[in-house]
């Protein structure tokens, strides 16, 4: 969404505003909202969660500067929708569930910057998520086993081996 | 046009029940975001593309469909009703300002008593939504949990191993999960603490959100707290944490009352009074004006300084003073000054309707 005031830059300040009962929604630029003196009171900084994230994807190097034009090849690109890396970064929205794989290798900083950790830990899908779910108890028990390798617990390490092997074929 | 039903009472039936801390926490919602595989989010989503979404969705929990906790679910297509009923929809937060006015394709299945609303094609193909009565986060939790199975069984979600469930904003992947819950906090903010504890919470991976008018100060004293944090945490470790810090912010509101009661109780009785005579008296009233009264009033009836109204009736107040609800109620091409008088006019007789019964 681009911004309501100059219409040129992206809208990172989303907020509402209840005049005569009527409610409005804002959507500003940083620059334009600094411009008309419009903050949301009550965040800390008064910037919403899109100002930050937009914010911290624009901290994307390949995405602006003057060599941006001769670069424009190396700029990621969803082949199943066609989104670039840097219309994500201006929208803050993905296109498709295949920018996740696309766009991979950037995503790493940005999850760590807005959630603190970039894998997830929840819920699993229950009818497709089996091998997701054998795929995790394997991590758990490499872990497992290089700490009884280290303690040098050779024969509960090789029992763990020998697990990790049954789970790996149910896999295949 | 059958469904309008959603739209002619202002207070959702689920509102009449009551939780736990239901004097300072007035409502827990729970969202869950999902996807499609193979489908692009509606962002990009052709028009034909974002009907097979709608297709593919809308007959999971069919039209009528029965299940013993949450009755029957109806389906409503936002292109099929007119824009009052969305505003009012919007209103009684059934659905949300970007369902209502962008979406393609877009629909909403409520069931009877309207704690349960599943938005179609909005900012994601799916998003589950779970309201309860005060603050019930692992109830609402587990509701919506339990829905999700319901879609799951049925249809492929976009989920990766690593990424969790995929969805349209990077703020939302992982878990999918938002909940939040609406306090009101009329203490700690007369008592100027609200932002001290206000920019706590915000250090502790929660959001606040409150409702502004033209000054800083929230409208009615009410804040929505929310989690940020989707990824790398369990539903379980997200719920709790925001039901720990939630808890917290009763204890302090609770002190907060306390210290107003014993240091100033003329002051806080007259203010609860004043208010309550002008909402039962006044002929013209703006909604901020409204929304401050009915905030002292909840207050005086949670102090033990007036005797009822119910916080129910106080809920319904709340949604039946805005724009959309009061021209649904006494018809369209109000202007604003309109809108005050038939505000008045509308909390009074509630007030008085109570009174009585
Ligand atoms: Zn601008
Ligand atoms: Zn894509």
């Amino acid at each position: 969404m681009m911004c309501q005031e100059c219409g040129s830059r992206p809208a990172t300040l989303h907020f509402t505003k209840i005049v005569n009962g009527e409610k409005t929604e804002f959507h500003f630029c940083e620059t334009c909202a600094r411009e008309k003196g419009e903050m949301i009171p009550g965040t800390p900084n008064g910037f919403s969660i899109h100002s930050l994230l937009s914010g911290l994807l624009d901290l994307d190097p390949a995405g602006k500067g003057q060599l941006a034009g001769a670069k424009a090849p190396q700029v990621p690109r969803c082949e199943e929708c066609g989104m670039t890396y840097t219309q994500f970064s201006k929208l803050g929205r993905f296109g498709c569930s295949s920018c996740y794989k696309y766009f991979s290798d950037r995503l790493d900083p940005l999850f760590k910057r807005v959630h603190g950790s970039t894998a997830h830990v929840g819920k699993i899908p229950k009818r497709s998520g089996g091998k997701i779910q054998t795929r995790r108890q394997i991590d758990e028990l490499k872990k497992e086993l290089q700490y009884r390798i280290v303690q040098e617990e050779f024969e509960t390490a090789a029992q763990i081996r020998d697990r990790i092997r049954e789970l790996e074929k149910d896999l295949a | 046009m059958s469904n309008l039903r959603f739209t002619e009472q202002a207070l959702s039936e689920w509102m009449r029940g009551s939780g736990q801390d239901s004097d300072i926490v007035i409502s827990t919602r729970v969202r869950v975001a999902r996807n499609l595989q193979h489908l692009p989010f509606p962002l990009l989503a052709t028009n034909q593309q974002s009907e097979e979404v709608l297709e593919k969705l809308k007959d999971v929990i069919g039209e009528g469909a029965v299940t013993e906790e949450t009755g029957s679910f109806h389906t409503i297509i936002l292109e099929e009703i007119g824009d009052l009923d969305k505003k009012v929809l919007v209103e009684k937060h059934l659905i949300s300002p970007s369902l209502a006015n962008e979406s393609r394709n877009g629909a909403v299945i409520l069931n009877d008593d309207e704690s349960v609303s599943i938005m179609i094609n909005e900012e994601d193909h799916l998003r589950i939504q779970c309201l309860y009565p005060g603050f019930q986060v692992r109830e609402a939790w587990e509701k919506a949990t339990a829905l999700d199975d319901v879609f799951e069984e049925k249809v492929d979600y976009a989920f990766d191993d690593k990424r969790g469930y995929l969805t349209s904003c990077p703020t939302n992947v992982g878990t999918g999960l938002r909940a939040s819950v609406m306090m009101h906090l009329p203490a700690l903010v007369m008592t100027q603490q609200i932002n001290r504890i206000l920019s706590a919470v915000s250090q502790v991976g929660l959001t606040v959100r409150g409702i502004y008018g033209e000054g800083s100060e929230a409208v009615g004293n009410l804040f929505q707290i929310s989690n940020q944090i989707t990824l790398g945490q369990t539903e379980h470790e997200i719920i709790d944490n925001l039901h720990s810090v939630v808890l917290q912010i009763i204890e302090h509101e609770k002190n907060a009352r306390t210290k107003l009661l014993n240091d100033s109780r003329l002051r806080i009785t007259d203010r609860v009074m004043r208010s309550y005579g002008i909402l039962s008296y006044a002929e013209v009233i703006e909604a901020k004006e409204a929304a401050q009264r009915l905030s002292d009033v909840r207050l005086g009836v949670d102090l033990g300084l007036l005797e009822g109204p119910a916080s129910a009736v106080m809920n319904e107040l709340n949604v039946m003073t805005q724009p959309g609800f009061l021209q649904k109620r006494f018809g369209d091409g109000m202007n604003p000054g309109d809108r005050d008088v038939c505000r008045a006019k509308l909390i009074r007789e509630t007030l008085a309707q109570k009174a009585k019964s």
